[in-house]
């Protein structure tokens, strides 16, 4: 394998591929991003999404959008200046219970992940309990990350890719 | 912000290796050889080292306290003292008066001064309590993965370090790449291809 830290810098861009590929199947195909267990959630667009269009070497032009109900007509129109999503927060719906997080394309990490409640820690003895159940929660939109990057990772080296997928969403970018 | 927190950050990563002999006896004692000493007495300016995730400030792994179900529970701690720069300033320009004034010079080398501040810096960094930041961990030794609750370069940095040192495995931080070339499942010709791939554009 890679250098890691040769391999961050150098595959950088596959992680805003993937979330301009999200963004994408989201909003268009979103059997690509059922689960493994065909489980019925909600995956959608929350309150922020960063886009980033690299002009040469050193000048990138950042457009960020936020706002609850904000329209994302604006990164539609930046991804057809020829930008790619470098940051987008999500929120994950299944029965009851909601996770809102946000990703950075570079790197994949989660931030500001808010997993559903779960109940307050009122003695010692309630820590083992809470752990086990915070634990729970945040594998769960894990797992789901893993399962929708690895179908995008199977795309992405697959000719279907070039061939199939990215003339689909050239076409949602620029309609 | 710990793992118990409403909102929390997450880097992922792989634990490399397995450890020789029984996992909670040997994680235990990288724990205890590794854990935070308290520098608030002393002149260093930061401290690194585990601690309990019940309890940061008293640390305990006795009787594999630090297992939870499948998973290890733990938490990185970092001490740091930060002496304010008009402070460091202050007690400089002090130092050095008093010295010329009991010697008789008029001016210090070079040499003398940075001597001179590095023995302001000690003695201010024994007065200074330390500023203590927590950082928690849940390593599922079995599936040979570590949730670390931050994403603060340098405290994944000291975490990286720390883990190797303690338990001589390594961790290999969870990123696009790695995500494609370690957990994805992809075959050899597939990654043979990942290993090629260039950027793609989505304008035409």
């Amino acid at each position: 394998m890679l250098d890691v830290s040769i391999s961050y810098n150098r595959y950088k861009f596959l992680g805003d591929e993937f979330l301009t590929w999200l963004w994408y199947a989201i909003e268009n195909e979103p059997e690509a991003i059922k689960n493994a267990d065909n489980e019925v959630y909600v995956l959608e667009v929350g309150n922020r999404i960063v886009l980033e269009n690299r002009l040469g070497e050193d000048s990138v032009e950042s457009i960020t959008i936020k706002g609850d109900d904000a329209g994302l007509e604006e990164g539609r129109l930046a991804l057809r200046k020829g930008a790619v999503v470098t940051e987008i927060n999500l929120v994950y719906r299944s029965g009851d219970e909601e996770w809102r997080f946000s990703l950075k394309g570079e790197s994949l990490s989660f931030s500001g992940l808010r997993p559903p409640e779960t109940q307050p820690i009122e003695s010692k003895d309630d820590l083992e309990g809470a752990v086990l159940e915070k634990a729970f929660l945040y594998e769960k939109v894990l797992v789901l990350l893993d399962e929708i990057f690895n179908r995008f990772i199977r795309f992405r080296v697959h000719n279907q890719w070039q061939g199939e997928m990215v003339p689909r969403i050239r076409q949602w970018i620029s309609a | 912000m710990g793992l118990l927190s409403t909102s929390v950050s997450i880097t992922r990563y792989k634990v490399e290796g397995k450890i020789e002999g029984p996992v909670l006896e040997v994680v235990a004692d990288g724990l205890k050889r590794n854990t935070i000493n308290e520098i608030d007495n002393e002149s260093f300016d930061k401290a690194v080292g585990w601690t309990s995730l019940e309890d940061p400030f008293a640390p305990n792994f006795d009787g594999s306290s630090f297992s939870i179900g499948t998973h290890m529970v733990f938490s990185l701690r970092i001490d740091k003292k930060s002496i304010p720069s008009k402070v460091l300033q202050k007690h400089f320009k002090l130092a050095v008066a008093k010295r010329l004034a009991e010697s008789g010079r008029e001016f210090l080398s070079r040499n003398e001064k940075t001597m001179l501040k590095e023995h302001v810096k000690n003695t201010l960094s024994l007065r200074i309590p330390a500023t203590p930041n927590m950082y928690d961990v849940i390593w599922n030794y079995e599936g040979g993965t570590l949730l670390f609750f931050s994403n603060q370069k340098a405290a994944n940095e000291e975490l990286e370090t720390l883990f190797s040192k303690s338990f001589k495995l390594s961790l290999i931080r969870l990123f696009p790449y790695t995500m494609a070339d370690l957990t994805a499942g992809l075959g050899e010709p597939e990654k043979d291809v990942l290993a090629k791939l260039t950027p793609t554009k989505f304008t035409e």
